[in-house]
């Protein structure tokens, strides 16, 4: 079986799906058998959900919209 | 031509300014609206690379990367390596069920979580190298796979692997740091 360590070291990418079937396979048995690293795992996924909820879009302020979007209107071939 | 060309340009990227102006605080601060122009004007000037219109949103999230890149050599600062070993060492999950900051709590960990709004993750962001923040912006917070990130920031996917993991035991470590920094140890603090 893997060392702890090795199995936190794979947590996000097997959250994410992205970890080759025997990879997943080792995670799987190590989370069956190590109660601490089910406890990572879960945290792990909450920081996952945590950080994907604050990487929403922050709201584009309207000064900064206009001055964006006049940029736009005032660009001019260059080469 | 020129007025087309222009037209074109405005119809691809229109829409997407928020998410631009939100990748780039995440990743250069208050230098957000300076990297979005520089990003525009890059893409302008190169719009005849572009040749999938479907693939507009990599190839404008390329080109930011790189402005903010450049904006933020300037201020680089890597961890040493006794930082790199002791975040490595470090569990923010065992941190938090250790020193139990909200005793009443039945959800602990959440709760901690909680005491952070969208500023304060964005201020601990920016305590990160770019090497280790702008892979973790692209993949956990702009949901690019960890291959995309790879073409994005022109690296091998071994080494922004590499750099998720290491950003990612940073991130916990000055999560932590920041929460004991900024009061929100304590119960009642939101």
């Amino acid at each position: 079986m893997i060392s702890c360590s090795d199995a936190v070291r794979q947590l996000w990418e097997y959250l994410e799906g992205e970890l080759a079937d025997r990879d997943r396979d080792k995670v799987d048995e190590h989370l069956r058998a190590c109660l601490r690293c089910c406890g990572e795992a879960e945290f792990a996924d909450e920081l996952r959900n945590f950080l994907a909820s604050h990487g929403q879009d922050d709201a584009l302020p309207e000064d900064v919209r206009q001055r964006l979007l006049e940029s736009l209107d005032s660009m001019e071939e260059t080469r | 031509m020129v007025i087309e060309r222009k037209e074109r340009f405005r119809q691809l990227v229109v829409d997407d300014l928020p998410r631009l102006y939100g990748l780039a605080r995440r990743l250069v601060g208050e230098e957000a609206e300076d990297a979005v122009q520089d990003c525009l004007l890059k893409a302008f000037r190169s719009l005849n690379t572009l040749s999938d219109e479907s693939a507009a949103r990599s190839w404008l999230t390329a080109i930011l990367v790189n402005c903010c890149r450049d904006r933020g050599r300037a201020r680089l600062r890597r961890p040493d390596e006794v930082e790199l070993e002791e975040a490595e060492r470090f569990s923010l999950f065992r941190r938090i069920a250790d020193e139990d900051p909200f005793p009443y709590s039945d959800s602990l960990h959440m709760d901690f979580l909680g005491q952070f709004d969208r500023d304060d993750l964005r201020r601990v962001l920016l305590t990160l190298p770019d090497i280790y923040r702008v892979p973790l912006v692209l993949v956990h917070m702009q949901g690019f796979s960890t291959k995309e990130a790879a073409t994005l920031v022109d690296a091998p996917l071994g080494t922004v692997l590499a750099r998720l993991h290491r950003g990612r035991k940073l991130l916990e470590k000055r999560i932590w740091e920041y929460a004991e920094s900024h009061g929100l140890l304590k119960e009642g603090t939101t």
